[in-house]
């Protein structure tokens, strides 16, 4: 009697489905995601239980960090070229065509309009070393009201987002609320983290 | 694609021409494949950031625009520092001698929430006055504006917060410590 021989299966595998939808997951989150900017500073936001989304584009950020520095920031390249131009025209600095595009590519900065022009000639890797003193925004001196209303002159559509940082202090932010206020920003929007909803009775 | 190639089997058979395989190792590729789609997976935000929408009042361009609020309306949070909140009914005129008890309340669930969860209920009318201390923090503005979400108490302002108040609050913060 011939030996009962156990048939023998290919241990070859046919991947082909997996890898398709590997391929597919790739392309799907190399196309939805987008970088991240680069962070100069770093905040880390309150928890709030709201639950409204930020919106994509047209957003001017005010950022406020826990040493007190207040940041700005613009998302829109096109809104940022001709933000420049008016604040050249307005404080008459001018900026050369290379300045400008850097200044386009810039997500936040936190320097005085004087020290800006150095600034935005420096190297990108020097960039990050200098020290940013924040935007000023004491009465005498009032940049943040400046840049706040000519980015809204610049971009009639943009919408204001503070974002504050935990441990900042409220003479900060209530100073650039008073800011907003001023150059008739009355609707505007904090950045939060998530947080859950607590049940009312 | 993407498999273990096989060796051996085809040994002792008559030598003929050596067929290439069609066949051609995809494991490299696949590799790079996994590593791109981790690295998207971890690198990508989808979570966009949540954001509080507030409405300021418009400042009024002179005295006779505003409205005055009655005292019996009125509920006033004090926000001061070490994360501490006090509040008060009514209004604080030092000029009419009316001087508000101010009570200690805290971040919990049974603080300041079911106070003003319980005020805005007897009273649909109530304003809520908001007034941060320059000791207090960001986030207590935040929590605050946060507990009006919840209650959804729909009257309530940011106000600067006076003297008067400011002495108010102080007492009150030496009188908690004792």
């Amino acid at each position: 009697m011939p030996k009962v021989k156990p048939h023998r299966t290919s241990p070859s595998l046919d991947m082909t489905p997996m890898v398709d939808l590997a391929f597919l997951l790739v392309t799907f989150f190399m196309l939805i995601s987008k970088f991240a900017p680069e962070e100069v500073l770093v905040v880390d936001t309150p928890s709030a239980t709201t639950e409204i989304k930020a919106p994509d584009a047209n957003v001017i950020t005010i950022s406020i960090g826990n040493d007190e520095r207040v940041f700005f920031g613009v998302d829109d390249k096109a809104t940022k070229l001709r933000l420049i131009d008016k604040i050249s025209e307005k404080y008459g600095v001018g900026f050369t065509q290379p300045e400008k595009d850097v200044f386009a590519s810039l997500a936040s900065f936190g320097v005085p309009i004087s020290q800006l022009k150095s600034y935005l000639a420096l190297k990108p890797e020097d960039q990050k070393k200098v020290n940013q003193p924040g935007i000023p925004i004491d009465s005498a001196r009032n940049e943040l009201g400046d840049w706040v209303q000519l980015a809204r002159y610049s971009n009639p559509q943009s919408i204001v987002a503070i974002k504050g940082d935990q441990t900042a202090g409220y003479p900060v932010a209530g100073r650039v609320i008073e800011i907003l206020q001023d150059k008739n920003v009355n609707r505007f929007n904090l950045v939060t983290d998530m947080e859950v909803k607590p049940v009312i009775k | 694609m993407a498999e273990i190639q096989q060796s051996g089997g085809d040994e002792g058979g008559k030598k003929r021409a050596k067929k290439g395989s069609t066949k051609v190792d995809m494991t490299p590729m696949v590799d790079l494949g996994f590593l791109l789609l981790t690295f998207f997976v971890m690198t990508t935000t989808l979570a966009k950031p949540q954001i509080m929408e507030i409405n300021m009042p418009v400042k009024p361009k002179n005295e006779v625009e505003q409205n005055e609020l009655k005292a019996s309306n009125a509920f006033t949070v004090l926000l001061g520092a070490d994360n501490r909140i006090f509040y008060y009914r009514g209004l604080h005129q030092p000029n009419v001698g009316a001087i508000p008890t101010v009570e200690e309340s805290n971040w919990s669930a049974n603080g300041i929430r079911k106070t003003v969860l319980e005020a805005t209920r007897a009273n649909p009318n109530l304003v809520v006055l908001i007034k941060a201390d320059e000791t207090s923090s960001y986030k207590n503005l935040v929590d605050i504006l946060d507990e009006m979400a919840i209650t959804s108490t729909q009257k309530y302002a940011i106000v600067e917060l006076d003297n008067a108040d400011a002495t108010l609050l102080r007492n009150a913060e030496k009188g908690g410590a004792q």
